[in-house]
């Protein structure tokens, strides 16, 4: 009773919610529309064409604290949770190849993945499910993360994604888990500083459909990058920039400073250069409209992060590589 | 021209022939003699020559060696052409036989040991950081293999071939390729998923710019097979020909013998019929066998050994995209019909569609029970590495990797696809042995079939030829 009388409370509260964010585009749009027709738009072609790609331009260009997100509940009536007990697995998509985040160590007698990101998937199917085992792992590359949550290959995504307005547009993000950015991983011996001009003509390997691509990408266009960086290798994975970092054919990988530790603790002659250039949080990314979804995974990370398992994973995982942790990212919500 | 053309013209000893009609020639002298003042001084060697000949022509003497010159002339042309077009033929043959088809095998072997190695690291890949040593002497097996036989093929192609050119961007990517797999198991025994990387990328190297330039090598390989066969089974009508223009010389010969003496044999132009007919007849005949022999060995040798060498490769790369889609773990895809696939599955799935046409032309390609039962066997076999292989799928979508892995490599109790996999390979290496085994038998009866053709031809045509010469020459000596 007391749940759906919430649900219905809720409902009232998304309406209004609903309303408001209306009311913020139709005096956005109001106040923009007249800018692009003085800017040159003859708007000769019809008047909703110009005015719904602004529309969406204002709205990505609003945000600005993507890592926002919705209140936590243990509400387990909605949709998408329910499929999921219905079903009686979780399916999630992991990265194998992220030393200490999702891996599998081919030294031990069972075959099972491990790693940060993989203890955290574990925890979610405790909570929802009451067995941390009823998970079924699909490791996907790096550029078909938000496609396998699109076509609903996989109910949630936790693989180092870092929480982004541009991926807020296809899917929708729980809480920030961990704090991170990109960082320059080079050689010991390499002349290269970190972010900087000491790029300046040096090939640099990122991972297709990365967060480190787009900045790079970003940035070539805009003319911040070093003078004759070349950022055409990219790979399926991260872990392949340090195979070719290691054959010699780039000098530099761009990546999460998270991950850039996980390489450097496969290869000590590679290092983290200079500090991380931009300020990201992991998040797990589920299909947009499956609020009921996300608003579990928050209330499961809030758990998390209260009850030390978060601390735990850490110090198991990534302490050796990264440091101490301070503790999680506290979470932002709407 | 000193010569008087007329007064000779009556034989004196001739006995028989009262009714020749070659006395007319006694009407020509007048024409011959009509363009004589015509050009008294101003005569080159060739019209001299021509003009001697013909002169020569109007005593029975003379026609007799002009006679004997022409025969001598065919026969010994007949067993040069004889020598030169069955030489040919058969080093072309022996070429099949000793060379080209041997180095289209190696080049299938470098084909096949290659994809095979890829397979072998995988396979020990998927089993954990030791690796077991059956996979790895396996996996150094065929790396020795395919490094041999690139020696074999670079020795036997000239240096501007597109072979070589294949050849050389093997030897080149070798090495490059098992320094990857070395990185890999370095990496793989740390515990570091490091290893797995430094495998795809040695898996890419392998199927992107080695297995394409072996299969170059492969192919090339096949086309110089192909045309060796090509110019050693045409029939050799320059030599059939000139055989029957001989032949036929010679019989009109004795037979205008028979007409003007009537002695029935003249030993020597005998002789020389028979040596002719004899190499006319061992020129067929000897042909015939050998290209009977050579299309056998093509249609069922070399055709068979082709498509079941096809099947091989096939059945040995859906085995290693069998092994690195649990690898790859779906880490790889691409776009089938606008959804994302594992790029390994897809892989696998074309690859036993390849094996199982191959498979088909080489059940209809077998021509006997002892090549038909290991075709068919292999195929039984394909048959339950596909149903194996679905419940692998099955297992690892369900979520249960280890068990996916157990039915791809466990051991016997799990049914894996492993059994399939080795089955197949070797049902159809033996089959590939009897298939070689039936070509090696057919070129070898083919080529054997010329063997001293060249050489028999040319002495009995020399002998041939001085038949005739002595022949002729018994006949002229009754003018003395």
């Amino acid at each position: 009773m007391s749940a759906r009388r919430m649900r219905i409370s809720l409902r009232g509260w998304g309406g209004v919610a609903a309303m408001a964010v209306a009311c913020a585009l139709t005096a956005v749009l109001a106040l923009l529309l007249p800018l692009t027709r003085g800017a040159g738009g003859d708007g000769s072609t019809g008047v909703g064409g110009p005015g719904l790609a602004t529309g969406v331009q204002a709205r990505a260009d609003n945000c600005t604290d993507p890592e926002r997100s919705l209140k936590p509940s243990g509400d387990e009536s909605g949709a998408a949770v329910k499929a999921i007990k219905k079903r009686g697995y979780l399916i999630v998509g992991v990265d194998q190849n992220s030393y200490h985040w999702g891996y599998r160590d081919p030294n031990k007698k069972s075959s099972e993945l491990e790693g940060f990101d993989i203890d955290l998937a574990h925890e979610i199917a405790q909570k929802i499910l009451g067995d941390r085992d009823l998970i079924r792992f699909r490791a996907i590359p790096t550029n078909q993360r938000i496609p396998a949550i699109q076509h609903g290959n996989v109910d949630m995504v936790v693989r180092t994604m870092t929480i982004s307005c541009e991926r807020l547009k296809d899917v929708a993000f729980s809480t920030a888990y961990f704090q991170t950015g990109q960082q320059v991983l080079a050689p010991k011996t390499s002349s290269i500083t970190g972010y900087d001009k000491s790029l300046a003509g040096k090939r640099i390997c990122t991972a297709a459909g990365s967060t480190a691509f787009d900045r790079l990408d970003a940035d070539r266009k805009a003319g911040t990058l070093a003078a004759g960086a070349d950022i055409s290798t990219t790979v399926p994975n991260q872990l392949d920039c340090l195979v070719r970092l290691q054959l010699g054919e780039v000098d530099a990988v761009v990546t999460d400073s998270a991950l850039a530790a996980g390489q450097a603790a496969q290869d000590p002659t590679v290092e983290l250069k200079g500090t991380p250039f931009t300020k990201e949080f992991y998040g797990v990314a589920m299909k947009r409209g499956t609020d009921d979804l996300v608003r579990r995974v928050n209330q499961v990370l809030e758990d998390f992060r209260k009850d030390g398992g978060w601390q735990d994973s850490y110090d198991a995982w990534l302490k050796d590589g990264l440091g101490a942790a301070s503790g999680p990212p506290a979470p932002k919500y709407k | 021209m000193n010569n008087p053309p007329n007064g000779s013209a009556a034989p004196p000893g001739t006995v028989g022939a009262p009714t020749m009609p070659s006395v007319p020639a006694q009407v020509r002298p007048p024409h011959a003699q009509g363009p004589e003042p015509a050009a008294p001084a101003r005569s080159t060697a060739w019209a001299e020559g021509v003009d001697r000949v013909r002169a020569a022509a109007t005593t029975e003497p003379g026609r007799l060696r002009i006679i004997g010159a022409v025969l001598a002339l065919l026969v010994v042309a007949f067993g040069a052409v004889t020598a030169w077009q069955m030489s040919d033929r058969s080093a072309a043959a022996d070429d099949v036989l000793h060379s080209s088809q041997p180095l289209s095998a190696d080049a299938a072997d470098i084909y096949r040991s290659l994809a095979d190695a890829n397979t072998a690291a995988s396979s020990g890949f998927l089993a954990g950081g030791q690796e077991p040593a059956e996979t790895r002497d396996r996996y150094e097996k065929d790396i020795r293999t395919a490094a041999a036989k690139l020696v074999t093929a670079a020795a036997n192609s000239d240096p501007d071939s597109p072979s070589t050119a294949a050849i050389s961007k093997l030897n080149k990517l070798l090495p490059q390729y098992k320094g990857l797999i070395e990185r890999a198991r370095a990496n793989n025994r740390q515990g570091f998923p490091l290893g797995g990387a430094y495998l795809r990328y040695a898996n890419e190297t392998m199927q992107e710019q080695m297995l394409p330039a072996a299969e170059d090598l492969y192919k090339k390989e096949n086309e110089r097979l192909r045309s060796d066969y090509d110019s050693a089974t045409p029939y050799p009508w320059a030599a059939i020909g000139l055989g029957v223009v001989a032949l036929g010389g010679l019989t009109w010969a004795q037979r205008r013998n028979y007409r003007r003496t009537n002695r029935v044999l003249n030993h020597g132009l005998v002789a020389a019929t028979a040596a002719s007919t004899v190499v006319l007849l061992w020129l067929v005949v000897g042909h015939s066998v050998a290209r009977a022999g050579l299309d056998e060995s093509y249609d069922h040798g070399v055709r068979s050994l082709n498509v079941l060498h096809d099947a091989r490769i096939a059945s040995l790369k859906a085995r290693g995209n069998e092994n690195l889609t649990l690898v790859s773990r779906g880490a790889e895809t691409v776009e089938v019909k606008g959804v994302a696939k594992d790029a390994f599955d897809v892989d696998y799935q074309n690859q036993m569609k390849t094996l199982a046409t191959k498979l088909g032309d080489a059940a209809k390609l077998a021509d006997d029970s002892t090549g038909k039962r290991p075709v068919q066997a292999a195929n039984d076999n394909m048959r339950v590495w596909r149903d194996r292989h679905k419940d692998a799928r099955g297992q690892d979508d369900a979520g249960n990797y280890q068990g996916a892995l157990d039915k791809v490599i466990g051991s016997a109790q799990d049914k894996p696809t492993r059994e399939c996999f080795d089955n197949v390979d070797k049902e159809l290496q033996s089959a590939l042995t009897h298939e070689q085994a039936e070509f090696k038998q057919a070129a070898t009866d083919g080529r054997g079939a010329m063997t001293g053709l060249p050489v028999g031809a040319a002495v009995l045509a020399v002998l041939g030829a001085a038949g005739a010469v002595l022949g002729i020459g018994r006949r002229l000596s009754e003018y003395r």
